[in-house]
């Protein structure tokens, strides 16, 4: 089985998120960048099935040079080698037509991916490469198991689980607990080291949505504490004040 | 020019969500055309009108009541195409993000996601979008003449007098390669608030000590018509189901109120809460975190706090 996973840059979750250049770019000042927590499931699920109906893994990446680190990681993690498409992610749909193209010509029989990326946390990118490829996407996957040609899925719908099943191949985005995280062991980071990491030049599509600024949240003004005693009071505010029951 | 908005029933009764963006929709273009899929409970369609719709375009084949994602994708596209509308407003669900995605490539139109206003028209056409987990905002514009706009809930407030939509049964030519995905079942509680659905979350976390504490949690939630939440500690030490977790890597909030007990507001936690209206944290530890992300707290036992904070709502009711 050939599988294709496509894994996002982005900062750490307990990053400060702040912005430079009159708050038209993301200040990476100090900011650690990994790779995204759910992309990280979808290769977790990847070396298990791998281990246990063979093939190979291969990682993908749209992002300019900075990212091979976090590219590296991901083949220490387990991947067999790896594609970076050269370019800036600008928005879903130029992601998605990368990794389109990539997929068509690899022809992958499953391509995993993070049910969304924690920076845009767009969740597009699967459900457009399934319709740019004509398969199925599913989304947001917590259970996936693979019987030959055929799949099993639990899916995460509001209040519950949905579970279907499907051909291969398709589009799944991913996230706990399909898997548990991989830590890279000190093998798999020697080995990481010569991987091949295939640098491609983006096709000439064009971003549909353009970014022209970014905006904190108000502070909040500060916390009106109540005291335990006075219960009466606080339904009072949140009545009145806030009106909010 | 004309909009279509998705419509998603739960048990044959239109989300709130739903109606947000059938609202969003009439603000951005005067002709809203509604698209619904399976049975109507009795009194839906005149929802469908006062949120302010038109028209309501419901599909009444079987085969398309399941929530099957490429047929509906399908279905929709062809609806804009001949209903001749430019714009596609959903609200952000499981079914809504990925038939929005579909749609997006079968029309060529751009897709704009997590926003929590309307649309700046002035020049060219803006929305402000959710990002990085709610820790920011983006201001995006849109390229394409058609456009899918994907809105978080509250993004607007429900319209209530809009007017009657008139009814037209729609049947979509459908192809056999829609129906690749086999639904097999669905395992869903019943007859609660869904926590996405919902204008007030009340969420527990590991300082109620044990899942066999949540009968307070969740009485207070009855009280307020809330819907139960957790933290992601409770949620991987299985006292709550996943679908529960909010969170960064759990369920993204943005109800009038979050009720924060128990929780010590890890910015994980904070960041999939904090586009909440009015934040109240119920803490022991008057140096938890989350009270600097508040609006109101109360410094005291969540064992103690709680039931009073029950009887004081109903008391007021």
């Amino acid at each position: 089985m050939k599988i294709l996973v496509c894994i996002t840059h982005v900062p750490d979750t307990t990053s400060r998120i702040s912005f430079t250049d009159g708050d038209t770019k993301f200040d990476k000042t100090g900011v650690s960048f990994i790779i995204g927590p759910y992309d990280d499931y979808s290769l977790a699920r990847a070396v298990e099935l791998k281990e246990q109906t063979g093939g190979s893994i291969t990682v993908i990446n749209v992002g300019e040079a900075e990212t091979e680190p976090t590219i590296r990681k991901a083949l220490a993690i387990g991947a067999d080698d790896a594609i970076r498409v050269n370019a800036y992610p600008i928005d879903a749909l130029f992601v998605a037509k990368q990794i389109a193209k990539v997929a068509k010509e690899g022809a992958y029989d499953l391509i995993l991916m993070g049910r969304e990326s924690i920076d845009f946390n767009g969740g597009q990118v699967h459900g457009m490469v399934g319709e740019l490829l004509g398969i199925p996407s599913v989304s947001p996957v917590m259970k996936l198991d693979i019987d030959g040609t055929s799949a099993k899925i639990a899916r995460e719908i509001e209040g519950g689980k949905e579970y279907m099943e499907l051909a291969l191949p398709f589009v799944a985005g991913c996230q706990e607990p399909i898997a548990e995280w991989k830590i890279p062991n000190m093998r798999g980071i020697m080995s990481a080291r010569t991987k091949p990491l295939n640098v491609v030049d983006p096709t000439s599509d064009e971003a549909a949505t353009d970014v022209s600024k970014f905006e904190l949240p108000p502070a909040k003004s500060g916390v009106k504490l109540i005291d335990a005693d006075n219960l009466g009071e606080l339904v009072n505010l949140l009545k009145n004040e806030a009106k909010v029951i | 020019m004309s909009a279509l908005a998705f419509i998603e029933l739960d048990e044959g009764t239109i989300k709130k969500s739903s109606l947000e963006a059938i609202t969003y929709a009439s603000a951005v273009e005067a002709d809203v055309i509604a698209i619904a899929f399976g049975a109507l409970n009795d009194g839906e369609a005149d929802k469908v009108g006062a949120a302010g719709a038109k028209k309501l375009l419901h599909v009444t084949d079987e085969k398309l009541s399941t929530g099957n994602i490429m047929a509906y994708s399908s279905a929709i596209a062809e609806a804009m195409i001949s209903e001749g509308a430019s714009l596609l407003v959903l609200a952000k669900s499981s079914l809504g993000d990925p038939v929005a995605a579909r749609v997006s490539i079968k029309i060529g139109a751009s897709l704009l996601t997590n926003i929590v206003e309307l649309p700046d028209t002035d020049a060219g056409f803006k929305v402000k979008n959710s990002i990085y987990t709610g820790k920011a905002f983006a201001i995006t514009e849109s390229k394409e003449e058609k456009k899918i706009l994907v809105i978080k809930k509250n993004a607007i407030e429900i319209k209530e007098d809009g007017g009657t939509a008139t009814v037209e049964v729609f049947t979509p030519t459908i192809a056999e390669s829609d129906f690749k995905v086999k639904v097999t079942s669905r395992d869903k509680t019943e007859g609660v608030v869904l926590l996405p659905e919902a204008d007030i979350v009340v969420s527990g976390g590991r300082g109620l000590k044990g899942p066999e504490n949540w009968a307070m949690i969740e009485e207070l939630a009855r009280t307020l018509g809330a819907a139960t939440g957790c933290s992601k500690p409770v949620s991987d030490m299985d006292w709550r189901p996943h679908h529960e977790h909010v969170g960064q890597t759990g369920v993204k909030v943005s109800p009038s109120l979050y009720v924060a007990v128990g929780i010590s507001g890890a910015i994980q936690h904070l960041a999939g809460v904090n586009s909440s209206k009015y934040i109240l944290v119920v803490n022991k530890d008057p140096e938890a975190p989350f009270f600097k992300a508040a609006d109101y707290g109360v410094v005291g036992d969540a064992f103690d706090v709680i039931p009073k904070l029950t009887e004081a709502i109903k008391a007021q009711q």
